[in-house]
């Protein structure tokens, strides 16, 4: 317990989690602070092709093994069973629609890598170390509870449907690219190419982070701000209880899998984080009748926000506690 | 100088549905269009705007496509196929254009 509060409270005063709360802050209070577009896009992908390459370069230096694939395995199955304990719940605990709840489940079942990269800077923090290939299990996570969620909405008798323009669509979109790509650049290269952009991709990466958290921090206000009326006390109980499910489900797993504290830790924060990415532009296309405002809200303004000041240090704390391999 | 008659068609459409449009509407016959971002506004969904988007799904953009008024019932359909379930304006107003054998 003792370890769960210290990292909490190390966590609760980094510039991390204080540069979202400034951005959340200013667009709640409405301020005329802003990052536009275009630099979001490019923060965005310096992140991506970062945590990608270092994740590659360190699969090349420890090397391949067998638990890259159980790994790869695994995250594949949590993301497309979470999405069927995140509609049960919903149906449980809010009076949404069964092709919203469908469409908010897919999104739990999926990730968000934002999340992830913020995990990876608090365990760089700690010393914690990690498997490189987790950067892998992300990418693998991302698509496969968008089937779960449009089967779930198909069931209800919504026309979700997935063509092959869609598959293309999720399977190749930019970021999965960028991260698989920069991922493979890395091991290719390994520590030589490493040491080479050191400087670029090392050094910079907290800062660079911590004004893409503003950014979300703004987008996460301004999101909540609007969209208070769909928030109801079920839901946002839901955006609380839902990643801390997650974890809990990914937690026997990773142990299972032998993964190294760092490791465990990232498979929870994994299963604990929703997308906002990847999974609501599959929804706009697949189900456009679900409600954006529901999904964005709860998985940007209220399961982002409590992943990063009160998950992670839970989940960390936790892999530490109950010691990975 | 000589001006023809011609329509002007204004389709305001989630930016996911981009590309889907885009190619429905070429494969209606329309191949000249103009796409145009948006940067926020206001509708039945609430109050949106692109600064800082983290993802394009919550974006919008514009799609203006300028036809004969004969053609202007084919691209309606064509369009109408995409954006029928999906949040979007689409408008039709009537202008003039200079070089008719362009449209």
């Amino acid at each position: 317990m003792d370890t769960i509060f210290s990292v909490m409270a190390q966590n609760l005063v980094s510039p991390i989690v204080l540069s979202f709360a400034l951005g959340l802050l200013a667009a709640m209070a409405r301020s005329s602070l802003s990052v536009p577009e275009a630099a979001a896009k490019a923060l965005s992908i310096y992140l991506l092709f970062a945590i990608g390459f270092k994740g590659g370069a360190s699969v090349a230096a420890h090397g391949f093994d067998g638990s890259l694939g159980a790994a790869l395995v695994s995250g594949v199955a949590l993301s497309l069973a979470i999405p069927f304990i995140a509609f049960g719940l919903l149906r449980a605990m809010t009076r949404l629609s069964a092709v919203d709840a469908a469409a908010v489940a897919g999104h739990y079942g999926s990730i968000s890598i934002v999340t992830f990269v913020s995990a990876t800077a608090i365990l760089a923090t700690r010393g914690v170390e990690y498997e490189g290939y987790m950067v892998a299990v992300a990418a693998a996570m991302e698509a496969p509870a968008i089937i779960a969620a449009l089967w779930l909405a198909a069931r209800a008798g919504a026309g979700a449907r997935m063509d092959r323009e869609l598959w293309r669509e999720v399977l190749l979109n930019g970021s999965i690219v960028l991260l698989i790509g920069a991922f493979l650049i890395g091991a290719l290269t390994g520590e030589r190419g490493l040491k080479e952009i050191e400087s670029f991709i090392v050094s910079p990466f907290k800062g660079v982070l911590c004004l893409f958290l503003l950014d979300m921090g703004l987008v996460a206000g301004r999101g909540l701000r609007q969209a208070r009326s769909v928030l109801s006390a079920g839901a946002f109980a839901f955006a609380v209880l839902m990643p801390l499910a997650g974890a809990a489900l990914a937690l026997p797993v990773a142990i299972l899998l032998g993964l190294s504290t760092g490791g465990v830790a990232l498979l929870m924060v994994l299963s604990a984080s929703a997308s906002y990415i990847a999974v609501p532009a599959a929804m706009r296309v697949a189900l456009p009748e679900a409600n954006p405002s529901i999904y964005l809200t709860l998985s940007l303004g209220v399961t982002f926000p409590f992943n990063l000041a009160l998950g992670i240090p839970i989940y960390v704390a936790l892999a530490e506690f109950l010691g990975g391999a | 100088m000589q001006t023809n008659d011609a329509k002007r068609v204004e389709i305001i459409i989630e930016a996911p549905l981009e590309g889907r449009l885009l190619d429905t509407i070429s494969q209606a016959g329309v191949t000249g269009f103009t796409v145009l971002p948006v940067l926020g506004g206001s509708g039945r969904s609430g109050r949106w705007s692109r600064e800082g988007q983290v993802s394009a799904a919550g974006g919008m953009v514009a799609v203006v496509c300028i036809v004969r008024p004969e053609r202007v019932d084919r691209l309606l359909e064509a369009a109408f196929a995409v954006v029928e379930r999906h949040i979007g304006v689409v408008s039709v107003t009537d202008c003039q254009v200079v070089r008719a054998e362009r449209f």
